[in-house]
This record gives C-alpha cells, sequence and structure tokens, in this order.
C-alpha cells in the first residue's frame, strides 16, 4: 500500500529532514510512527501527500509512483489520500456537515449523493445530531472528529493523521483514536503519528521510532520508547 | 467496510471530474458566496471599475456626437453667390442651369431680394438698430444663389466655373465659401482628433489603475483566505476549482460596476440634456449625446458588461496566478 525506498529529504544546506528512509506498509495496517518533533515525522507525511518533493528515493502509494506524478495528478492523489491535521483544519465559517461535505464538492461529487453520504460518515465518528454546529462551538475532539469524518468520507485507501491527538486531553484523545481504530476495522490504512506513550502501548500496533531522519525501530508490536 | 456497503454502488469515489457541470456550477455559486463575504473589501476595486466603464462610455457618447456634429454642419456648408441688381431673369436661369450641370452640385437655390430682406429682418429680430438700418424702400441686400456641394471638400469645379470672366460679371459681391463654417469644421475635427487620442489614453490609464486595485483586492482576498485555501488544497481540489471563484467574483465586480455606471451616465444625460446644451458652446449637440445613449442602451449595456468582466477577469487571473501557489 505504502513503499518508501531510501527516501532521502534535505531542505536547503540543513542536516537531512529524512535520512535512507525504508519501509513497507501492508493493506489495512496501522502504523504508528513515534518521534521527537524535529525527527521528520511530519516531513514524511508532507512526501506522502506530496507537499514536497523528495531529494532522492522511491515512493509509492496506492500503486501510484511519484516520480511519475504530473502536477494535475497531485489533486487526484490527495483525493486518495485521507488526511488528519494537529490542528484541524476545519474551515470556522462552515458548519460540520458543510466542512465534510466540503471534501466531496471537491472531489465533484452531485450533490445528491453528499446528502447520502455525510449521515452514515458522521454516525461512524459519533457526531450525529451536530451537523449543524460551528466548529467554535465544538470541543477539541469534537472538532478533530469532523476533520476524519472528513478524511474519511471519500472512503481512501490511505488515512494519514498527523498528531491527531497533540491538541486533546486524553479523554478526547481516547475518542479520537477508538474512531480510529474503527475505521482501521472498516478496511483502512491508518498511519499515525503520536506524541503519547499511553496511546501507543495501549493500540499494541506496529510502532515505528523516528530519530534524526532515520528509522532506528519498527516493531510488529511496538511499545513507545525514544 | 461498512461504509462502503451502505453507499450506494459505485465504483469507488469518482476520481476523475466526471461531473464537469456539478463543479462549474460549485465554482459559480463559490464565486457570488466569496462576493458577498467579501463586499465591503471589493468596494474600492468596483468603483474604479464604474469610474473607468463611465469614462469609456463617456468617450463612446462623445465620439458619436462629433461625428454628428461635424456631418450636421459639413451638410450645411454651401456656397452663395450674389447676384447684381440688374441681373435679368433669363441670365439668372440660365446661371442656375449651367451650375446644376457640375457634378458635384447637388441643388441650387435661389434667394431674392425680398427673401434676403426677409431673412436679414427675422436673424436680427432683436437687434432695432440693425432693423433700422435697413428700409423696405431701399433694400441694399442682393439676391443670392445658393448651391450646396455634394462633397463640400470639393468645391473647386464650381469655384472654377463662378470665377469665368463673365459669370464673374454678373455678381455683386464676392463668393462666400462659408469660410467661417470651413474654419469651425476644421476646428472641430481637430478637437475631435485630439479628444479621441486623449480618450484612448485617458481609458487606458483607467483600465490600468482599476485592473491594479482588482489585482490588489484579490491578492488580499487571498492572503485572508490562506488557511481555506491551504485546507481546499491539502483535500485536492484541482487549481482551477481554487482558482475559479476569484475570477467569477471579479466578474461579478465588472458586472455591478458597469450596472452603476449605466445609472449615473443614464441619470446624468436625463438631467443635463438641456442644462448642457447651452453651455457647449452650440459645438456639441448634447441632445444627440442623450438620444445617442438612449437608442443604444442595449448595446452600451452589453459593452459594458462585457468590459467590465474582461477587466475584472483579467486581473484576477493574473493575481491568481501570481499569489494562488497550488502545488
Amino acid at each position: 500500500m505504502i513503499l518508501l525506498d531510501r527516501v532521502t529529504k534535505t531542505y536547503g544546506r540543513n542536516e537531512p529532514a529524512l535520512e535512507r528512509v525504508s519501509m513497507h506498509v501492508e493493506p489495512k495496517e496501522f502504523v504508528i510512527i513515534v518521534g521527537q518533533s524535529g525527527a521528520g515525522k511530519s516531513t514524511l507525511f508532507k512526501l506522502l501527500t506530496r507537499e514536497e518533493k523528495p531529494t532522492s528515493g522511491k515512493i509509492i502509494v496506492g500503486g501510484m509512483d511519484y516520480d511519475k506524478l504530473r502536477d494535475k495528478d497531485i489533486p487526484l492523489l490527495r483525493r486518495k489520500i485521507g488526511v488528519v491535521f494537529q490542528d484541524f483544519k476545519l474551515l470556522p465559517a462552515r458548519n460540520v456537515y458543510e466542512n465534510v461535505a466540503f471534501a466531496l464538492e471537491i472531489a465533484g461529487l452531485p450533490t445528491a449523493e453528499i446528502k447520502h453520504t455525510i449521515p452514515k460518515v458522521l454516525d461512524v465518528v459519533g457526531l450525529k445530531g451536530k451537523e449543524k454546529n460551528y466548529p467554535r462551538e465544538l470541543s477539541g475532539g469534537e472538532k478533530q472528529r469532523v476533520a476524519i469524518a472528513r478524511a474519511i468520507v471519500r472512503q481512501p485507501k490511505i488515512l494519514i493523521a498527523d498528531e491527531p491527538t497533540g491538541n486533546l486531553d486524553l479523554k478526547h484523545a481516547w475518542d479520537v483514536i477508538k474512531v480510529l481504530e474503527k475505521i482501521n476495522q472498516f478496511g483502512t490504512t491508518v498511519l499515525l503519528t503520536t506524541h503519547n506513550q499511553e496511546i501507543v502501548n495501549y493500540l499494541k500496533r506496529r510502532v515505528v521510532t523516528i530519530k534524526d531522519g532515520k528509522i532506528v525501530s519498527d516493531h510488529a508490536v511496538g511499545k513507545y520508547k525514544i | 467496510m461498512r461504509l462502503k456497503k451502505k453507499a450506494q454502488p459505485r465504483p469507488s469515489v469518482k476520481m476523475k471530474s466526471d461531473h464537469k457541470f456539478v463543479t462549474l456550477e460549485r465554482i459559480v455559486k463559490n464565486g457570488f458566496v466569496n462576493f458577498g463575504r467579501n463586499i465591503w473589501l471589493a468596494i474600492a476595486a468596483i468603483a474604479m471599475m464604474g469610474i473607468t466603464l463611465t469614462i469609456l462610455l463617456f468617450a463612446v457618447v462623445a465620439n458619436a456626437t462629433f461625428s454628428h456634429t461635424i456631418s450636421d454642419i459639413t451638410s450645411h456648408i454651401d456656397v452663395s453667390v450674389y447676384l447684381k441688381d440688374d441681373v435679368t431673369d433669363g441670365q439668372r436661369t440660365n446661371l442656375i442651369e449651367n451650375l446644376k450641370n457640375i457634378e458635384n452640385v447637388q441643388a441650387v437655390a435661389f434667394i431674392s431680394k425680398e427673401q434676403a430682406l426677409k431673412n436679414y429682418r427675422a436673424q436680427n429680430i432683436n437687434n432695432k438698430e440693425l432693423q433700422a438700418a435697413i428700409s423696405e424702400t431701399d433694400n441694399p441686400l442682393p439676391a443670392s444663389l445658393v448651391i450646396s456641394p455634394k462633397d463640400p471638400n470639393k468645391l473647386e469645379t464650381i469655384k472654377e466655373y463662378l470665377d469665368k470672366p463673365e459669370i464673374e460679371n454678373l455678381q455683386s459681391d464676392p463668393t462666400s465659401y462659408s469660410g467661417d463654417r470651413k474654419a469651425a469644421i476644421d476646428k472641430i475635427a481637430k478637437a475631435t482628433d485630439f479628444f479621441r487620442q486623449a480618450g484612448i489614453v485617458g481609458i487606458a490609464v483607467f483600465i490600468i489603475i482599476s485592473m491594479l486595485i482588482i489585482f490588489n483586492t484579490i491578492r488580499m482576498t487571498i492572503f485572508n483566505r490562506r488557511d481555506e485555501l491551504v485546507i481546499m488544497r491539502l483535500l485536492g481540489a484541482t487549481p482551477g476549482y481554487i482558482r475559479g471563484p476569484f475570477i467569477v467574483e471579479t466578474m461579478l465586480y465588472g458586472v455591478v460596476a458597469a450596472a452603476i455606471s449605466l445609472a449615473i451616465c443614464g441619470a446624468l444625460f436625463a438631467v443635463a440634456s438641456s442644462t448642457l446644451q447651452a453651455s457647449a458652446l452650440g459645438l456639441l449637440d448634447i441632445k444627440f449625446s442623450g438620444e445617442y445613449f438612449r437608442n443604444n442602451l442595449w448595446l452600451i449595456l452589453t459593452t459594458q458588461i462585457l468590459a467590465g468582466i474582461i477587466i475584472g477577469a483579467a486581473s484576477s487571473a493574473i493575481a491568481a496566478r501570481r499569489y494562488l501557489k497550488l502545488k
């Protein structure tokens, strides 16, 4: 599903943010990526969403070789990958329903289909009845679940969650993690970065640890250790 | 995946933009929404474009009026031949016939001494002294022939004929070639050329200024909506889907500006036609301007809106291209 082959990314003349990173993620896998800030997690995600190009190395996601992507393919690529950010990135002027619909509007889905799909997705993330609420009226956990709903509404094969619990208290963080587990059970490959030791140890999933731009450990059922 | 089972069966999510029409509809809709959200920021741009379009409209109407005035005056150019009192009816008829045979002559009218007096009286109806200077019994005004040429710029053949000694003998005064009028025409023609050039330069300058202001407005809008644009990009919106609404929005500026400009001009022409006529030095037919405006209202409306849309779309397309980094 995701293949990184000796990927290196260097910004300017600095030390490489990622150095010869190779990893392979199977379909339907749930992978946690841990590492201190600056370790290269965000760079890795930016490479996967094609916000950045690798300095060298090969990236293949869902059968798409990034070397062969043309500029006009990038929007289509991004529609195939669901993304969730630490700061939610919701549109403040739109309510919950509209925020989720936004992703489908961009993809050019007919309005009728959007109406049909959104209630199901809001049900999955446990936000039924909040359709008309605006982001400012929601708790952090709810906002993050709106963001997840938006990320999965197009049924991506891959969901990338960059520190989705970073801004949340523990209770809300758990809500978010449980939603991610549920989505993974539906068959979506999930890539999650987190700082939270408790979450990592609870999930008992594959853990990839990145330090100074290099993968230092990769365990099928990993524990948090830096 | 439960989600998939519940949703309508379809070959995954539509990845290609095979709903072109839906997308276009959304771009236009978003353009309208943004226009509403952005109206206060847009006022300067709209006002500037309104001024530009107004000037454009005035230039077009003024141009038409100048042309009208020139052709109006040109059609009134004539050649007056003043006859001695002792010219007989036979000589006169003969002269008229010969004149009519000259190619460039449209018509020849005879004005008798009595008619000349009447005309003189009518022209000077308010001037008692001039009236008194000429009495009925002693009419010093000569009879005359008024020749209307087909082409007032080619009076040579007529002049040639009139300058023949035997013809010149019949004339009491030198032939009048509407000298004063010709000078006036030349002046107007020169002025028209000048106004045309000035108008083109002026319009160009104003179009550039309004484009710069629109450009800046869009730049500020892009800056204000940075976050939203980043989100759109990350969610896989195509560049067209992101840029489109900005272009629709500025096209709306153009439509609003055209409407405002047209309303202002309409009101001006309605109110000012009579007032301005007096002050136009008789050179410009303001009444004609008003009529021209009303008669060509639809053409003007369409042109204004089109011009507004083009100016708006062009400047925002440049701004969007320059400031929306969409990779």
